[in-house]
């Protein structure tokens, strides 16, 4: 079963960080990634732009419409993801347990729907 | 009707063993159902043609299986290989599970996956309470809604809702990792002590129709203690049911008003049950691994063991909510813990703690506070103060007995 670990926390948070903390964090992930890839069972992962940088494709009636920002103007944001592929929840929670650099916020464990588009 | 009483009773006592190892066998809630409810009404013609089976648990057993294994073969053998094989996630088919276990064996285990996976912390609280409710305790959908005085259609939703959860994110059928143990065990409790509550706070629906939730959560307490023998805090939770439950008759007066511990009429309290809450109390603390059930359930067991309130033995009391306090630092214990140090010191300090907790402004909404003050002040011969805390709870209170009990208390001033 394919899961997506969606991590959320404050980017203003992260704005506010020093480099070595901001270090210390992306070498978490990549010891993180790479004990996923030891398991086997990562699938894919990034981290994300800032919200800054995000536009949103509203539509209303089917008429697509560009706009700046995400979608929701939230206390805490989309920062990055993983996709696993794990036997059961239980198993995704325990890597989602263990993310790196979370003091605060939130990982969202959402299981993908069968159905791939590609 | 003779028949149809004895099937009511297997359903009671080996139905729910036997749907356990349904789920696992299925992997899926209500597969597991639909197979239990075939194998009923198979009962019923076979036993009306054959007599009843010498072990009509075993028969349920093995012919449920049957039902479960056919209907997998035959969704097998229905979905088209490209549409991604069977429907069911929780556990591998073995086909060795086909051959039908009359042993008890693992049927104990099937049980111990069940509660952890309907308390599972995935799930929202009121579908842990549902499911186990419905899974574990055997009651009807019908049954859970008087219970939680909700329309059976919302009883009914949550429980789709739940299993979906379960189905789609695949939490699984087993027992947390030894790692997890603890926490989990703790949410099972805390599922359980939520049942147990709801049933015991409600004194506004005195219908003979709800079902018992209280003594639900106590065979559902008996259950987790027979599964979790190692569980000190498992003990803990069903001695402190069993303490609570056994002061019922005293705790309303017929007419629906709420009896203070204190007023209450202790030749009404159920000895037999108290007896046994102690004992399972004593065998929780030979475990040698404290906690807050534990803990509650001792300071239950001094009520008991009081004859008269004159005797209670406050100074202990209020050491145990002390200790309580460091595993719960809840307000609401700190004002039961205030409470305590004022009957076994001076009712002075109860009052100063209260006030303090007055300022911190956490129990603002809760009627226990201004109430409680109003007791101490009650006791302290200061009635004008005493009525403007009652008067305080009364804003707030919104339980009926509850109500009626302080507007009395008010009066009497």
């Amino acid at each position: 079963m394919k899961y997506m670990l969606l991590i959320y926390g404050s980017e203003r948070v992260w704005g506010n960080m020093s480099k070595e903390e901001m270090e210390r964090i992306y070498a978490g992930h990549r010891a993180y990634g790479a004990a996923m890839r030891e398991a086997g069972v990562i699938r894919d992962g990034s981290e994300l732009k800032p919200v800054t940088m995000a536009t949103s494709i509203r539509f209303t009636n089917g008429k697509p419409k560009t706009v700046d920002g995400p979608f929701a103007e939230t206390k805490e944001q989309l920062a990055g993801y993983y996709v696993i592929e794990v036997e059961h929840l239980e198993q995704a929670i325990s890597w989602a347990e263990k993310m790196p650099g979370m003091t605060d916020g939130a990982v969202e464990i959402r299981p993908l729907a069968v159905s791939a588009v590609m | 009707m003779f028949l149809a009483r004895i099937i009511e009773e297997v359903v009671r006592t080996d139905g729910r063993r036997v749907l356990a190892g349904l789920i696992r066998l299925t992997g899926d809630f209500d597969a597991a159902e639909d197979a239990l409810q075939e194998a009923y009404v198979r009962a019923l013609e076979v036993w009306r043609r054959d007599g009843v089976p010498d072990n009509p648990g075993a028969w349920l057993n093995t012919v449920s299986r049957r039902i479960a294994i056919d209907r997998i073969r035959r969704e097998r053998s229905l979905a088209a290989p490209e549409r991604g094989g069977p429907r069911v996630h929780a556990t591998p088919i073995d086909a060795t599970a086909a051959e039908p276990a009359d042993d008890a064996s693992g049927i104990e285990d099937d049980r111990l996956r069940l509660l952890f996976t309907c308390c599972h912390p995935a799930l929202a609280p009121d579908a842990r309470w549902t499911l186990a409710l419905r899974t574990l305790g055997g009651l009807t959908t019908r049954e859970i809604a008087r219970g939680f005085v909700e329309p059976e259609a919302t009883t009914a939703q949550r429980l789709v809702r739940a299993k979906k959860k379960i189905r789609e994110a695949r939490i699984p059928f087993e027992v947390p990792a030894r790692e997890k143990l603890a926490e989990r065990i703790d949410t099972v409790l805390s599922v359980l002590y939520s049942i147990f509550n709801e049933g015991y706070a409600s004194t506004d629906a005195p219908s003979l129709l709800r079902p018992d939730l209280v003594r639900e959560a106590i065979r559902l307490a008996r259950l987790a203690v027979e599964l979790l023998p190692a569980s000190a805090e498992a003990r803990g939770l069903l001695a402190l049911m069993l303490l609570t439950d056994a002061r019922r008759a005293a705790r309303l007066t017929p007419e629906g008003e709420l009896v203070p511990l204190e007023e209450q009429d202790r030749s009404l309290w159920d000895r037999a049950e108290a007896e046994e809450g102690v004992r399972v109390l004593d065998e929780a603390l030979t475990l040698a691994d404290p906690g807050p059930y534990q803990t509650q359930a001792a300071i239950a067991a001094l009520h008991a063991a009081a004859e008269t309130p004159s005797q209670t033995d406050w100074a202990q009391i209020a050491a145990l909510y002390q200790a309580l306090l460091a595993w719960s630092p809840t307000p609401i214990v700190e004002l039961n813990a205030a409470v305590a140090l004022g009957l076994a010191t001076r009712l002075e300090h109860a009052l100063d703690w209260i006030d303090r907790l007055e300022q911190r402004a956490e129990l603002s909404r809760y009627h226990l506070l201004p109430a409680s003050k109003a007791e101490v002040l009650r006791r302290l011969g200061r009635p004008r103060e005493a009525a403007a805390a009652y008067r305080h709870a009364l804003a707030l209170v919104t339980n009926p007995a509850e109500r009626r009990y302080l507007e009395k208390r008010l009066a009497s001033l």
